[in-house]
Order: structure tokens, then sequence, then C-alpha cells
């Protein structure tokens, strides 16, 4: 028996080699732009061009963040998503747990009808033109509403939520409420949302990353440049990538008082990316096993 | 007690809401959400069988029936727009439908959770870079004068200039569909091993007991258990496969890559938005419907096929 298990040993030892090997190998590929990024954003300029860095960021210099750091279109940008974010999410979920709490009630008339208004609308939408006439006749294009309410509610989501109250929090303790004289209001305050706080944790971190990246809606209905977030100012500059209008304009400013190299514009984005993306990351790590709750009960059929 | 009202009668559906009356006044606000976000903007596709003038507005504007549609149809753009957007999402879902499935199976076999656990948080991290930032990484590390792919290029062919890589149709394929797996492979794992945790140990033990190996009992045991999610995942993507996104797509457009990069969505918004003022409303909308009919129905093609074949479905 015991060399029996020596042998399966050996045996398994190649496959155990395998897949280490393997998922070392994707996670170095995954880590490796990333590490690139933070060490050119670092970098001089020249060095970086020249191909002088590989790994660790070569001769640092900071030009790149200061110029970024006083960019005033940059600061705007960031300001508006913070607001979009905030304020945003707040909307997200209230909508949802205004819709995923009464749905997960079993007995509620007409739940079926009602689900399937909600289901429906993620099988078929009626596509870029029609919702941007909506947004033009309702009067929101080129106002901070735009940003904020027609993604009001994911509906994703809001079944995954609908999951969540229907599995966790147990029947017989409605029962209990009812019996004391509570109602669904009180219900919803004292009981669900104390009792739901994981999923409350992984809405707000969804609807959350979904503001501070969003771009779509800000490049279908806004037009003025104090309304823009981050990202329409990101694209300017990484996509976009000439060196025009105000950003050039800015880069001049910049020169009378500072010397820079004139590759700044290539470790200036890996900058740009990094200014956008820190806090994302930043905040990651701690709450990644929320994100991989919130996909785990999305999985589970209500 | 005695009161044996049946539950369709006029009577008890009364009762019924006036127990639950703070329910249906929560509900209120979602609904309100969802008719005029979602149901209102439906109304609006009217305009794809008129020919909508601002002016006129939609119910004044004239009916003109399938005339947007046959126009798309019969227009030299339609097979292109076609055929790149089924190669993208082809292309895409055949790539990047395994890769998940086989790191999930692999990570699983990981005994080290310290090892484990560090893995996972950096593959899954990309996922939540934006898009933007996304089509921003590669266009800088990829540029062939000063991206990371420029100086390689240079240092290991010895020649002075890399060839560019955004200027041509043929990448534009492949960095969409390679950067959507780089970003998103450690995510989409996710709910595949969440499915492996649950297998039994006990199916494990037995497996071992009758000398498989570990290679052996991926197959045999691991394997099996998420079946039913690949599946469903399979179904959710194939269904999807018309399916392009608008926004990467249009952000790694240019003219240069125009003959593979315009998909249905694109050029939906190029003829009804991009030329501002003088753009065709009812003809993009047309576009976008005759789009999003096919979505509709692939998914609903799935999922009978899926119920039949393996009992699993999405509803």
């Amino acid at each position: 028996m015991k060399k029996n298990a020596k042998i399966k040993h050996n045996e398994d030892r190649l496959y155990y080699a395998f897949c280490y090997t393997v998922v070392t190998f994707l996670t170095l590929i995954v880590l490796y732009p990333i590490i690139y990024i933070i060490s050119a954003s670092f970098s001089n300029p020249d060095v970086v061009v020249h191909g002088g860095v590989w790994l660790w960021p070569k001769d640092i210099d900071l030009t790149a963040y200061k110029f970024v750091l006083e960019q005033p279109r940059i600061a705007l940008g960031y300001k508006n998503t913070i607001f979009y974010t905030l304020v945003g999410t707040v909307i997200n979920l209230v909508v949802t747990i205004a819709c995923a709490y009464p749905l997960a009630r079993k007995n509620l008339r007409g739940r079926g009808a009602i689900m399937f208004l909600f289901t429906f609308t993620m099988l078929f939408s009626a596509g870029m033109i029609p919702n941007y006439i909506l947004i033009r006749e309702l009067g929101m294009i080129d106002t901070r509403w735009a940003m904020l309410l027609p993604g009001a509610l994911s509906v994703y989501n809001m079944i995954v939520c609908r999951t969540f109250i229907q599995t966790n929090i147990p029947a017989e303790m409605l029962e209990a409420a009812q019996i004391d004289g509570c109602n669904d209001f009180q219900y919803l305050f004292k009981m669900v949302l104390p009792l739901s706080k994981p999923i409350l944790a992984v809405l707000t971190l969804w609807y959350g990353v979904s503001h501070w990246n969003a771009y779509f809606n800000a490049f279908m209905y806004l037009n003025s440049e104090e309304l823009y977030p981050l990202q329409i100012f990101l694209k300017e500059i990484l996509v976009q990538s000439k060196r025009i209008g105000p950003l050039e304009d800015e880069m001049l400013t910049f020169s009378e008082r500072e010397h820079f190299s004139e590759y700044l514009y290539v470790t200036l984005k890996y900058c740009v990316i990094m200014v956008s993306t820190v806090p994302l990351f930043c905040v990651y790590p701690f709450v990644q096993k929320h994100f991989q709750k919130g996909v785990m009960i999305g999985s589970v059929k209500g | 007690m005695n009161k044996k009202k049946t539950f369709g009668s006029l009577a008890a559906i009364r009762r019924d809401v006036r127990r639950d009356w703070q329910l249906y006044l929560l509900l209120l606000v979602p609904i309100i959400y969802i008719i005029i976000y979602k149901y209102l903007p439906m109304g609006g596709l009217v305009i794809a069988f008129k020919n909508y003038k601002v002016r006129q507005g939609i119910w004044g504007s004239k009916w003109v029936g399938f005339d947007q549609f046959t126009k798309f149809f019969e227009s030299y753009q339609f097979k292109r727009v076609l055929v790149n957007t089924i190669v993208l999402s082809l292309y895409t879902l055949i790539v990047s439908f395994p890769f998940p499935v086989l790191f999930a199976l692999m990570i699983n076999s990981v005994r080290n959770e310290r090892f484990k656990k560090v893995t996972q948080t950096i593959v899954n991290m990309p996922h939540f870079i934006s898009v933007v930032v996304m089509v921003g990484i590669m266009f800088s590390i990829f540029n062939s004068a000063t991206g990371l792919y420029g100086s390689v290029y240079r240092s290991l062919t010895g020649s002075n200039m890399a060839p560019d890589l955004f200027g041509s149709a043929a990448s534009f394929r492949h960095f969409y569909v390679w950067s959507a797996v780089w970003q998103h492979f450690g995510w989409d794992s996710i709910i595949y091993t969440a499915a492996l945790s649950s297998v039994d140990p006990s199916y494990h033990e037995a497996a071992q007991i009758d000398g498989a190996t570990r290679f052996q009992r991926v197959i045999h045991v691991d394997l099996p258990t998420i079946v039913p999610t690949i599946i469903t995942m399979l179904i959710l993507r194939m269904g999807s496969v018309m399916t392009i996104g608008f926004e990467k797509v249009y952000l790694m457009q240019n003219s240069m890559n125009l003959s593979a990069s315009e998909v249905i969505s694109t050029y939906a918004y190029s003829v009804g938005l991009s030329a501002k003022g003088v753009g065709n409303f009812s003809y993009a909308t047309a576009i976008g419907l005759f789009n999003n009919v096919i979505n509709f129905t692939l998914v609903m093609i799935m999922n009978t096929i899926s119920k039949k074949v393996s009992e699993t479905s999405l509803w």
C-alpha cells in the first residue's frame, strides 16, 4: 500500500510540475505589462523610448507625474468621476434594493410578470439611436443626469441581489417578524439590509467600478468639458494620441518653466494610466473576495 | 379560516395587494425606471420603419415600411460589416472560451494555498481596467517607435524601425481578441473555480484508492463537475455571438484597419450619430434593430437546444 502510494506520487509529480509552470507563466504574462507600465511611468522618457527600461524604473524622473498632477483637465475629470461614482452608486443601490427585495418574496402577486418585465431587457434592447433620442427628448443631453439615470439599474445585479435575499434570509424570520407587528418597510430596514451586508458590499463594488470606468454615456450624451469624466480625457490622451489641442498648449506652458524631454508625452501616457487606475488597484486586493463571492451568488439560479 | 377564497379570485387579489402594498410601492421606482429607460426606446424603434425627421418628430415622420432594411441589405457595406462582426466574435469565442476553463482546472490542482491566492489576485486584476485604458495600454506598449515592442524589435533584428502594428487590418483582430483574453481569463475562471470547490472530496478519495493519478482525477472527477457550468457559459456566449461591444472596437478603429474593424454597431454609429446633425437616425436604428433581433433569436435558439441536450437552461 505504501509503495503504491509512492509510485502514484511520482506520476503525479509531473502533472503538478506542469500545473505550477503553466499557472506561473500565465501569471507572469499578466503581471509583466503592469510592472512595465509602473516602471516606465517613473523613468526618464529618453531611456524608455530607447529601450532602457525592461523591468525596474531607470533614471527616475517624476516630470510626467508633475505635469499630470498639474493638469486642470485631469483634476476636473477626477472630480467629475468621483461625483458620478458616488452619486451614481447610491442611486444604483436604492433602485436595486427597491427592486430585489419585493421580488425575493415568493408569494408576491404578479412576481413572474414583473420579473419578466426586467429580464426581457437583458435579452433585447432598443439600441443606440432610440436611446439617444430618448435622452434628447428628456432634455438630458449635456447634463449630469445623463451619467446617472440611464444606468440606474443593472438587471443582472438585481437578480444576484434577489437570489441572495431569497437564499440567505429564511422565510420563517419574516413570519416571526410579522407576528410581532413588523411591516414590510421595517422588515427591510431592520432585518433584510443588516443581514445583506455581504451582497451590498458586492453591489457597491460592482456599480462603483462600472461608474469609475464608464465611458459610453459620456461619449454619447455630454458635450461640455466641465461635465466630462476622467475616461473622456483619458481617451484624448491615450487613444487619439495626437499632441494637439489643449494638451499641446499645456505642454508648451509647462515647457516655459520646466526642462523636459521631447518624449515626455510617452511616459505621460503611462503616468496617466497609473493615475487613473491606481485607485482601483489599491482597493482591489482588499475587496476581491467580495467580488468573487458575487460571481458565485450570481451563478446560483434563483 | 372559513373564508375559502380561491387564489385567482378578484377578492383574493385585492386582499394580497392590500397586504403587500408597501412592496408594490417599492417596486414602483424600478418599474418606472425600466419603462422610461428601456421600454420607451423600444417604442422609438418605429423610426426604423419611417423616414425620421427631427422636425416632424417620431410620429409625424413618414412611414417607409422596410425600406431602411432593404437599403442596408443592398448596400455594399452590408456584407463587410456582417462578416467582420461574425469573424470577430467567433474568433473571440474560440480563443477566449477555453482559457478560463483550463486555468481553473490547473489552479484547482495547485495545493499551495498561498501561491494560489497570490496568482489569482494577480490574474483577476486586469479585469478592472477600463476599456479606454486597456486600448491605451496596447497602443503605448506596442507602439513601433516609442513602445516596448519597438525597442524589443530593434534590439532583436538590429534594424532601426519596427513595422507598425496598428495600421493593418490583419492585426486588428489579433489585438482585439488577445487583449481580451489577457484582461479577462482570470476573472472568467472564477465561476469555474467556484464550481470546482463544490466537488465532494470523497470522490477524489475513492478515485485515489482505485489508483487514479491526479491527472486522471481531473478528467474523471473535476471536469464532469463543471460541465453544466461550461454549457451554461457556452450558451450565453453563443447567444451573444453577434453582439460585439461598441466601445473597444470604436476606440481601436482607424482609417487603415477599417476593412476589418467596421462592425455592425460601429457602422450604425457612423451613419447615425457621428455625422453630427446630418446623421440618418432611421437607417442607423434599422441596422441596430436587425442586429438585436438576431441576438435575441440566437439566445432563444441556444437556450432551447441546451434545454433539450443537457437539461441546463438559463431560465
